[in-house]
């Protein structure tokens, strides 16, 4: 009934994301073990793709793969084998009790009244489609001639701060992944493990990070 | 004719619930991580949605910042990952309790 009213294609790609984002989601959370929780990560990332392409938007799904799937994933899997964290986290006890049941009642009443906002508000705004000109969404080519549009000249100021922003990330990562030898010697605590592979393996990082 | 919007927009909504679970629940800061990338993964899927059905590229825009946004935040906080790492040979957010007032 539902398929006869949308038509066969879109309600069958529309299961399909949602069964890959919300199996993968649950494997982010549910698994002990950081790589296989990275591994589920790319399987929502790539059911949020294929609602991307379903809406329209296949230069934001492209850019998707590309760099989350691509570039975040792979860095939180380098992060993971270089640290050597990947065994099982321990999730069979509570840390808090009654953690996990507050948790799970905060969410549900948030996601509930997410709903109810979408259910009962009706979406009205004042001057729609202006940085379309009034032209429907196109998809394809036309998407990133008009994503680009828009991004060069109605959003030129945020996208340059984003420039600055790139810049100050990757400025702070070396900062913060680098080892400065002399400082260390002085502020060395007793519980560091300061050990002749651990200065070799940051420099590693350092060079792979670069 | 399309899918309604509706769905995607319940589609983003449980995705951020579910995220929003893990941060509560999970002890380690790179789970912890994963599940933020969810929740601002149900942010963009909304404002992808909202694009369609208001007819503006400008939600594709902001989807556009969102990831650039992002991916500095993944690398700055990995970056501090491994420098706690370093320290407390630990990814537990559990064990980081210096602070407390």
């Amino acid at each position: 009934m539902i398929a006869i009213a949308y038509g066969w294609p879109d309600v069958l790609v529309f299961a399909t994301a949602a069964i890959l984002i919300v199996v993968g989601a649950l494997g982010v959370i549910a698994t002990r073990h950081p790589v296989h929780a990275a591994l589920s990560l790319i399987m929502t990332l790539f059911g949020v793709a294929v609602a991307f392409v379903a809406q329209s938007a296949d230069f934001l799904a492209a850019v998707e793969i590309i760099v989350y799937a691509g570039a975040i994933v792979v860095l939180f899997l380098f992060v993971i084998m270089f640290l050597g964290v990947d065994r099982d986290e321990g999730t069979r006890v509570e840390p808090l009790v009654g953690q996990r049941a507050l948790a799970a009642l905060g969410v549900v009443i948030t996601v509930a009244g997410l709903i109810t906002l979408m259910a009962r508000s009706h979406w009205v705004t004042g001057a729609t489609s202006v940085s379309t000109a009034g032209a429907p969404l196109a998809s394809g080519s036309g998407n990133v001639r008009q994503l680009g549009t828009a991004v060069f000249t109605t959003y030129l100021f945020a996208f340059e701060a984003t420039a600055a922003l790139l810049i100050i990330a990757v400025v702070g990562a070396v900062v913060l992944a680098r080892r400065e030898q002399r400082r260390d010697a002085e502020e060395d605590t007793p519980d560091t493990p300061d050990t002749p592979d651990t200065s070799a393996a940051s420099s590693d990082l350092e060079g792979s990070e670069r | 004719m399309n899918v309604p919007a509706a769905w995607y927009l319940v589609l983003g909504a449980v995705l951020f619930g579910i995220g929003a679970f893990g941060v509560l629940t999970r002890r380690s800061a790179l789970i912890m991580f994963m599940c933020i990338e969810l929740m601002l993964n149900a942010v963009t899927l909304t404002f992808v949605t909202f694009a369609r059905t208001l007819n503006d590229i400008g939600g594709q825009a902001t989807v556009f910042f969102i990831m650039v946004v992002a991916a500095a935040e993944v690398t700055v906080g990995l970056g501090i990952v491994v420098a706690i790492f370093r320290r407390r040979a630990s990814t537990s957010v559990d064990e980081l309790s210096e602070m407390k007032g």
